[in-house]
């Protein structure tokens, strides 16, 4: 009975994405924001329930597969506001672009729902589940735009690509399974330590439960879905595929490669070095040559995500923590750079172009500034939030003995800052293409705005985010 | 010893089929060799005392999911001489790296860590076993929360091909018996005053 209390959250999104599926079911044709706010109410009472819902310690319930930890209750949370706000954007782009898509809120909710499994599970076969449910959301809603030959495309390949990862996973947790013969996260824990002869089984395991992880997080070189991917969808799929998903991915990779293999640190952390300096490397260096803003910003994506595996590397809570502060803070600062196309986006034009941005300061001097708070923060620029991202996470590196992994990462970063600030030129010194300003509704023009300003104001004071992410990763034991 | 050549048959049977769905050129033989593979699986399954799970794949997998694939086969208009196209330019690389991978899994995953004499042969069960009560028990206490998941996973499916596949506005052109019925004279019958002419 007591089980019941740990998924009460889940339960309730549940019975709203089904219900979301039957208004827009029945009233969708005739008043497509009912389905909208349905979901919007489903997402405010399942963020109600989880703020109530903080454990003061680990609880493990139905028979170990699933559990509810701080770190866990935070991740849900943020996972379950991001997606809030995106549906916001997301009702502003279909309105916009004159196109009603109920389905895109029921597949919204289920993917939530898959986010959270995925955060609270305890065993790999709760891992798989969330992550599957995560995956086949996120497919439907990139091919929902069945009229798009792009979109069509990347939904192919995005499907193909992820089959295949998801084998890749299924493989390594079946060596692992077949090596300490359990399937509960904390039980593999122990028993991986007590391996003996058996570890190189285990890290044949683990090789490929890490390349599905990376797949995930889209580091290279497991990359090639991300930028057709972020393209071809609709911005604000593209938009939700980089936020709450990446805060996912961290949460299994947390999952899996510290609460399941953390006798294997010695191994993977030298496995992620080397993911982390080529997204680093190859995602700010291809990312100069897009033209196309969306492309640009998949890239961008690619290196932000190598700079967040540098926490992990450091195989300690405080890395963990300043990884969770990573992935949250850039998934707020991409919120917002999509938000900003769907600002720019009419009904002829998805307004995906860098060239759509030019002269932004003197259509709407105001989303210019709030493009330039965005893209700053993006490259590392301080006082935004972005920076102390970074900064936390080089620091870790550090104190771990990777000084060069560190310099590495700040000549990388240097790199990417030509792209960002080149945006900027974009948008204070070109000449703009058309001279009207951009037309939206007021409540994006506010989301957009908080957004924009939430950067700045955690750049200001990243005391308050950064303790909860530290106060989360404490019951993490340093490894060694 | 009847058991041991049962498996190997089964085996066999499973690792033969496998290779034939991938080297097969005509689709339909290639789904063929699918049911072969699973037929062969249900009897491990069934030498494992997964009677259940046998039956279930057999009935589920044989019986429905591979019938509708062959029908999506048969009605798909598959050109096999464009999917084969650049096979030949890929296949050294293709064979160099495939030889690579079997050599190091054989070395890491081989009889050494896997054999008898490391992990214990599993205890018959007792003849009144019930495999179908023992599935249902851990399907609905230990495993609930996956069971659920797999359930929505499932729904989300069904959500998805309904939304990718289903066309808003009708795409046919039945008659409308609402429009039909209003029909008038003028709608139908024109009648043109003409001069008469010479033959």
């Amino acid at each position: 009975m007591n089980d019941i209390a740990l998924v009460i959250p889940e339960a309730t999104l549940l019975a709203f994405a089904c219900g979301t599926l039957l208004v827009d079911a029945f009233l969708g044709r005739r008043n497509p924001a009912a389905t909208f706010w349905f979901a919007v109410l489903g997402g405010l009472v399942v963020l109600a329930e989880l703020a109530h819902s903080v454990p003061d310690t680990i609880r493990i319930g139905f028979a170990g597969t699933y559990r509810l930890d701080v770190v866990g209750a935070v991740l849900k949370t943020f996972i379950v506001a991001l997606v809030l706000v995106s549906l916001f954007y997301a009702r502003e782009y279909f309105r916009k672009r004159g196109v009603s898509q109920g389905e895109h809120y029921p597949l919204v909710l289920f993917a939530t729902l898959g986010m959270m499994m995925l955060v609270s599970s305890n065993s790999l076969l709760m891992v798989y589940l969330g992550l599957e449910l995560l995956s086949l959301s996120l497919y439907a809603l990139v091919a929902l735009q069945r009229d798009s030959l792009q979109s069509s495309e990347a939904a192919m390949k995005y499907f193909v690509l992820g089959a295949l990862a998801s084998g890749m996973l299924l493989y390594g947790m079946s060596m692992l399974y077949g090596v300490t013969g359990t399937l509960d996260l904390p039980d593999l824990l122990i028993k991986v330590s007590v391996a003996g002869d058996k570890r190189l089984l285990l890290v044949f395991g683990l090789v490929f439960v890490l390349v599905g992880i990376s797949f995930k997080l889209g580091v290279v070189p497991f990359h090639m879905w991300v930028p057709d991917v972020y393209q071809g969808a609709a911005t604000p799929v593209t938009q939700f595929i980089g936020t709450a998903p990446k805060l996912a991915a961290f949460a299994m990779a947390l999952r899996l490669l510290v609460d399941g293999l953390g006798g294997l640190a010695e191994e993977w952390h030298q496995m992620l070095i080397l993911l982390a300096i080529l997204s680093m490397g190859l995602g700010n260096l291809l990312a100069i040559a897009q033209t196309n803003f969306k492309r640009m910003l998949a890239y961008s994506t690619i290196a932000h995500m190598g700079y967040m595996l540098l926490g992990l590397v450091s195989t300690r809570a405080s890395g963990y923590a300043a990884s969770m502060f990573y992935v949250t803070v850039y998934a707020l600062m991409s919120m917002g750079a999509f938000g900003a196309i769907i600002l720019l986006a009419s009904r002829n034009s998805e307004a995906d172009q860098l060239s759509d941005l030019s002269g932004l300061a003197k259509r709407s001097p105001w989303f210019a500034l709030i493009m330039l708070i965005l893209l700053f923060s993006m490259a590392g620029v301080p006082p935004f939030a972005g920076f102390w991202a970074k900064w936390f996470v080089l620091k870790e590196v550090v104190g771990a003995g990777y000084t060069w992994l560190a310099a590495l990462a700040v000549l990388f970063s240097l790199v990417g800052a030509y792209y960002y600030l080149r945006v900027i030129k974009i948008m204070y010194f070109d000449a703009p293409v058309v001279s009207e300003r951009p037309e939206a509704g007021q409540d994006l023009k506010l989301v957009l705005s908080v957004n924009g300003l939430a950067v700045l104001a955690l750049g200001l004071m990243p005391d308050m985010l950064l303790r909860v992410c530290l106060d989360a990763t404490l019951s993490y034991p340093p490894w060694q | 010893m009847l058991q041991q050549i049962l498996f190997y048959l089964f085996s066999a049977l499973v690792v033969a089929a496998g290779a034939m769905v991938i080297t097969i050129r005509n689709p339909v033989y290639a789904a063929l060799s699918l049911v072969v593979a699973f037929f062969a699986s249900a009897g491990l399954w069934m030498m494992l005392e997964a009677e259940f799970l046998a039956i279930a794949l057999v009935l589920v997998y044989v019986g429905a999911v591979m019938v509708l694939f062959l029908f999506v086969v048969m009605m798909l208009d598959i050109n096999i001489a464009v999917l084969r196209e650049g096979f030949a330019r890929y296949v050294p690389i293709a064979v160099v790296f495939a030889v690579l991978m079997m050599v190091s899994i054989t070395l890491v995953v081989g009889p050494k860590h896997f054999g008898l004499d490391q992990v214990a042969a599993p205890v018959a069960a007792a003849a009144d076993y019930n495999n179908t009560r023992a599935l249902g028990r851990a399907l609905f206490s230990q495993y609930v929360i996956p069971f659920e998941a797999a359930a929505v996973v499932l729904l989300v499916a069904i959500i998805a091909a309904i939304a990718l596949t289903l066309r808003g506005t009708r795409q046919t052109k039945a008659p409308k018996p609402e429009l039909q019925v209003q029909v008038q004279r003028n709608d139908r019958l024109r009648i043109i005053k003409m001069e008469a002419e010479k033959p």
